[in-house]
């Protein structure tokens, strides 16, 4: 079993965003509900300005049709104005890119972006779209069957786990 | 076809399939609509209004029965869910040349309609729809004579959980005619579903039903004494043609009895919410001054109406799979 320090590998995903964003004015956004965590997170170790955004990709899903509509639907909220905004999407597990695409989908009818860039905590692989990130914090390889979630403590201390998927 | 004793607007795994009516409506449902709700306000806010949810999908808007704004409201609703919508005038068409509700709902179908939205002066006229439709298609009420009028109740209640927040101790009062008023009945299911303490059914005796009292309603006929005190006050339409039969002597009447004005509303809780389904009648069910005052939620009602039916038509969507 692999062995994921959830603290470790995000001071490192910090680091390579802290990098990257070097004289850039960027707006954060979280995809709900790990994402959201994460750039709460980073927007207070790299001194962002504005609220973290708010996304919940519920109505923008691809497989609806299939799987219908999830039972929770939290709102989206972006509370600066996306229209040539530069900003880094943020989530916790990056796998087939499906959950990218239909957050990119979203923040683009709240307006056009400058610039998106894409910070993800962990890559799992098993891509079925082309999308890349722009920063990670650590690449991992896991079977299918296998979920990694993400959850923070009373003291806001990350952890990961990995879970066996009950549908899978 | 339906099972015995299964309710009609339920799948196997009771799922919301269509919605027919509030009463029977689990609790877990009608919740799930209120939040789901709750992300459709925020879509309203942005540039582009639509999601892509229900792109592929035809909704049908089947009017029977008169109702512009209703209509509107459900159009915009499944627009912008990218729906493709398709309003029929039904009063002037196919049934004025004789054609049978259920011939013209399988016609439709034939031109792959995905859901009915429907109004119809005939109570349980969606009903029946439902029982006939094919599987993978769903059936909305959007007002069946004085029956129900599911998505206003909810509506209702989604704008009462807006300025309320907590149904728990709350007193309601439903005010006017309301024997003949689906919206009457579907607040009263809807309320009592969420747990609401007191709910009241406020009017003129002869407008008032027989056994309201079973469905966990105070009954008041005295205005004064229906609204003292209450969080929340549901002002019905009057009907016209209600004073040209023998139930009511005029509007001037019913005005100085039952119309809600600026010293009336002082006897309910200093922060009661007023509301009030629309088209109002100004000067015979609500004074101007309350409709336009400060306590009146009656436009954010119209707003919140299209999130609710968003909410409801992407929910029943959601459970295509099952069937």
């Amino acid at each position: 079993m692999i062995e994921l320090d959830a603290e470790a590998i995000y001071r490192s995903l910090l680091a390579r965003l802290r990098e990257e964003v070097v004289g850039r004015d960027v707006r954060l956004v979280g995809v709900h509900t790990g994402g959201v965590l994460i750039a709460e997170r980073l927007r207070a170790d790299l001194h962002v300005g504005p609220p973290v955004g708010i996304l919940d990709i519920s109505f923008y899903r691809d497989d609806f049709s299939r799987t219908g509509l999830k039972p929770s639907v939290k709102p989206s909220a972006i509370a600066f104005d996306v229209q040539g905004a530069d900003i880094v999407l943020v989530d916790d597990v990056l796998n087939t890119g499906r959950t990218v695409r239909a957050a990119m989908n979203e923040l683009f009818d709240y307006g056009r972006p400058a610039r998106i860039d894409l910070a993800v905590l962990i890559d799992r692989g098993g891509r079925e779209l082309p999308i890349a990130p722009t920063v990670v914090g650590r690449t991992i390889e896991v079977p299918p069957e296998i979920s990694v979630v993400l959850t923070r403590d009373d003291d806001g201390r990350f952890h990961l786990t990995l879970e066996s998927r009950r549908d899978a | 076809m339906p099972e015995f004793g299964r309710n009609p607007q339920l799948n196997r795994n009771g799922e919301l399939h269509h919605l027919l009516s509030l009463d029977g409506l689990p609790r877990a449902i009608v919740e799930r609509i209120l939040a789901t709700a709750d992300g459709f306000i925020n879509v309203a806010e942005r540039e582009v209004k639509n999601v892509p949810l229900l792109r592929g999908r035809s909704v049908f808007n089947l009017f029977f029965e008169n109702s512009t704004r209703t209509r509107t409201t459900f159009e915009i609703a499944a627009r912008r869910l990218s729906a493709d919508v398709f309003n029929l005038d039904i009063q002037r068409s196919s049934t004025a040349k004789g054609e049978s509700l259920l011939d013209t709902i399988n016609n439709l179908t034939a031109m792959q309609a995905d859901m009915f939205v429907v109004r119809h002066a005939a109570a349980g006229a969606p009903h029946l729809i439902a029982r006939h439709v094919a599987p993978h298609v769903h059936v909305i009420n959007a007002g069946d004579g004085r029956h129900a009028h599911p998505t206003q109740g909810l509506l209702d209640a989604y704008t009462i959980r807006h300025y309320k927040r907590d149904f728990s101790q709350l007193t309601v009062a439903v005010v006017g005619d309301i024997l003949h008023s689906r919206v009457a009945r579907s607040d009263i299911h809807v309320l009592t579903t969420l747990g609401v303490p007191e709910v009241r059914a406020v009017g003129p005796l002869t407008l008032l039903p027989d056994g309201l009292e079973s469905m966990g309603v105070r009954v008041f006929t005295r205005l004064e004494e229906g609204i003292r005190g209450a969080d929340v006050i549901i002002m019905l339409r009057l009907q016209n043609e209600r004073m040209r039969g023998a139930l009511l002597p005029s509007a001037q009447e019913y005005f100085r009895n039952y119309g809600l004005t600026p010293e009336r509303l002082r006897l309910a809780k200093p922060d009661a919410i007023v509301m009030h389904p629309g088209p109002m009648n100004r000067g015979v069910e609500i004074d101007s001054r309350v409709a336009d005052g400060t306590q009146s939620v009656i436009l954010p009602q119209v707003t919140f109406g299209i999130a609710v039916r968003m909410a409801v038509l992407s929910i029943a969507a959601s459970s295509q799979r099952m069937q």
